[in-house]
């Protein structure tokens, strides 16, 4: 790190103002940066790389919280719960350079074709404005910016063009003890897509088996978005972090300046040709409320009064057990293989789901090893007991947007500038929780196929969100039905386009990154080509 | 089983040398209203090598130079190296007062009954915390972090690629030997 005072005042003549440094605006300025002046600002630090084996030791040592890997938390990260069900918030996020992908497990599936026209298939839900066809070449795109490790065995999953930048992961010891009891089911098993380096790629070293993916990546083997950000800067692009922006101004139909506070009590103005809001499915929505004018006394953007509503995530399904031999887990932090069998016979009644098979079930050694009150060889007997039969599913269900799913603003408690905190007013429907219960009877059928004693269950009373947030600026053909169009520009403002997961008129119930990445691939094409053309 | 030089680097490649809670005393700063006492460097490696032999099972040699080795990334002037320090200083004090010598010159018994009297054995580790939940922090759990995150610890348990050591993306494919 420079020793020097941070330059965090704005940037003359932008062409692009980015907000948020998360995967969807580093891409976004990355794709611009070499032929546009772009600037791009964070609410969060820019963590120093040299920290992360730190980082790393905290989330094995149990006094401390997910959130304080990457110091979430505090005064600036307040937010409110006010729905049926508690929502994590904190647990669920990272502010600063690089977002939520540095705490993220790195799963990068496509969304289904079916996905993209929910009502129109399954009976429920919304039509994408865009097809499957319309993102296709840019998930191609994404998956060689993020660096994917995939295969082309997986007879369930969209067509696809090209094979992946990098061979999958080979399948764990575990994996192949689960198909034995998938092929006695006839449940087929198959690789998956992780944006985690099976071999070295884009400057960056292959996965070294640090095992603590989520949250954090010491070797970089893991995409996270300081890549793009780097690449960015690299290209002429300025980022500025520790730069909340409390405002967008507007003139009419165009958005005029980001207005953003720096540590030194300072409040600047960024101006710019055009602005890229990428600041997740909370925040997103929370700038715009923030923004609310004379002209948007509901938030910016937001005529169709849906700014914020529609606030979904996808839901966990899992279970767990021991087997009478070893199963050789917590060897690495990611998963080997999946099943998307049963994800295109979703209907009005049940939702498309996946399920994933553990290579991390059970305790890990080195975190059982630092509570209890033993030592000695006490301890090393009770580490023996506790590891080595565990094995584990998992799955994600999709949940479908609900008018009683939302996220506004609190109106009763402020943040460290000021701003009220966001509410999360999170609702779950019965087909959901419907799913779930049916995900449970599969992975219990093949747990139990497979000699295991089943021990839990994460059924509908116990899930939990799976840090995806989605759907509260969602993408509309009508300006009346939503906020962003099908190029992510919103309806209301000519200069200003959402890249994030918030635009998912749907969520499906694939991870949502790679959809993310090829979205704001595709909102930067759009801004080049219309800043072009004027 | 004997830890060797490699476990004691592996420990470090795990955990470098800043540690978990110089992140948050870099970012506090320091606000105590007077410095702590801090074990010298060899009351500090000596305290800690007589810790471990109690700590660790019986299973393991060479607890002593693995332990040295570990320190020489560990004592690097960092805050985490002085919260260390500073724990080691109030258990030897601790040690002193009730049982009449330093921990390194007490018997392997009088150095696990220390412990236990002190608190460590049922204090959650807290690098801010009481001394009982200081010394979980910086003595013991420093101790079995370094231990179990090894080679060597892992497989005393059944895994020779534990979490938070970089053992590569092949173990996880393996059988059972």
């Amino acid at each position: 790190m420079s020793g020097g005072p941070i330059d965090r005042t704005p940037v003359s003549d932008a062409d692009v103002c980015v907000v948020g440094a998360g995967p969807a605006g580093a891409l976004v300025a990355d794709r611009l940066a070499a032929d546009r002046d772009v600037v791009v600002l964070d609410a969060g630090p820019r963590f120093d790389p040299a920290d992360r084996l730190a980082r790393q030791e905290r989330a094995i040592r149990p006094s401390y919280g997910r959130p304080d890997v990457w110091d979430v938390g505090g005064e600036r990260d307040a937010h409110a719960n006010s729905g049926e069900r508690v929502y994590p918030l904190n647990h669920a996020r990272v502010k600063g350079i690089g977002g939520s992908t540095l705490h993220w497990q790195g799963m990068v599936m496509r969304l289904h074709e079916a996905d993209f026209n929910s009502e129109t298939e399954r009976g429920v839900g919304e039509d994408w404005p865009i097809e499957y066809a319309d993102l296709r070449p840019y998930y191609a795109a994404a998956e060689r910016e993020l660096g994917v490790a995939g295969a082309s065995d997986n007879p369930y999953a969209p067509p696809r063009e090209e094979p992946h930048p990098m061979p999958a992961f080979e399948p764990s010891y575990s994996d192949s003890l689960f198909a034995e009891a998938c092929e006695e089911l006839e449940i087929d098993m198959h690789s998956v897509p992780n944006a985690r380096n099976s071999e070295a790629y884009d400057g960056r070293s292959a996965c070294v088996g640090y095992g603590t993916c989520q949250p954090v990546c010491p070797a970089g083997a893991k995409y996270d978005a300081t890549v793009h950000i780097e690449r960015a800067e690299t290209a002429g692009a300025t980022v500025i972090d520790r730069a909340p922006v409390q405002r967008l101004e507007h003139a009419g139909d165009r958005v005029t300046a980001a207005v953003y506070a720096t540590p030194d009590g300072e409040t600047h103005r960024q101006t710019a040709d055009a602005f890229v809001v990428a600041c997740g499915g909370v925040e997103t929505p929370r700038l715009l409320l923030l923004s609310a004018s004379d002209a948007y006394p509901d938030g910016l953007a937001n005529s169709s009064g849906t700014v914020g509503k529609f606030f979904m995530d996808h839901l966990f399904a899992g279970a767990g057990g021991t087997l009478d031999e070893p199963t050789r887990q917590n060897h690495v932090g990611f998963y080997t293989s999946a099943c998307d069998q049963f994800y295109d016979e979703a209907d009005e009644s049940l939702a498309p789901f996946k399920l994933e098979f553990f290579n991390y079930a059970g305790p890990s050694p080195v975190e059982q090893a630092l509570t209890g009150e033993d030592w000695g060889d006490a301890l090393l007997d009770r580490l023996r007991d506790g590891y080595g039969t565990h094995v584990a599913m998992g799955g994600l269900v999709e949940q479908l947007p609900r008018s009683d799913s939302y996220v506004t603003l609190d109106p009763d408690r402020t943040d460290d500038h000021g701003n009220p905190v966001p509410e999360i007013h999170w609702s779950v429907g019965d087909r959901a929780l419907r799913t779930i219960e049916r995900a449970n009877e599969i992975q219990r059928e093949i747990l139990e196929t497979l000699g295991a004693d089943v021990e839990w269950v994460a059924g509908p009373d116990a899930t939990g969100p799976a840090y995806h947030h989605m759907g509260t600026t969602r993408m509309s053909a009508d300006p009346d039905d939503g906020v962003v169009d099908a190029d992510c520009r919103t309806h209301d403002l000519d200069n200003c386009w959402i890249a994030s997961s918030s635009v998912f008129p749907t969520g499906g119930a694939m991870n949502p990154t790679l959809t993310i990445a090829a979205l704001a691939l595709r909102v930067a094409d759009d801004i080049d080509d219309r800043l072009s053309a004027a | 089983m004997e830890l060797t030089r490699r476990d004691a680097v592996a420990a470090l490649g795990a955990l470098g040398a800043a540690g978990g809670a110089a992140l948050a005393a870099a970012k506090a700063g320091d606000s105590r209203a007077e410095a702590p006492d801090l074990a010298d460097e060899t009351t500090t490696r000596a305290s800690m090598a007589a810790v471990a032999t109690v700590l660790y099972p019986t299973a393991v040699d060479g607890v002593d130079s693995f332990v040295d080795e570990f320190l020489d990334g560990r004592l690097d002037g960092s805050a985490h190296a002085e919260g260390l320090r500073a724990a080691v200083a109030e258990l030897d004090e601790a040690a002193r007062a009730w049982h009449g010598a330093p921990v390194a010159d007490l018997s392997e018994a009088d150095r696990d009954r220390l412990l236990r009297e002190i608190g460590a054995d049922v204090a959650d580790e807290d690098p801010e915390g009481t001394t009982a939940e200081r010394v979980r922090y910086y003595v013991v759990n420093e101790l079995l972090l370094a231990l179990y995150a090894s080679p060597t610890g892992g497989e005393l348990v059944g895994i020779e690629n534990p979490q938070g050591h970089p053992g590569g993306a092949q173990s996880y494919q393996r059988g059972p030997r």
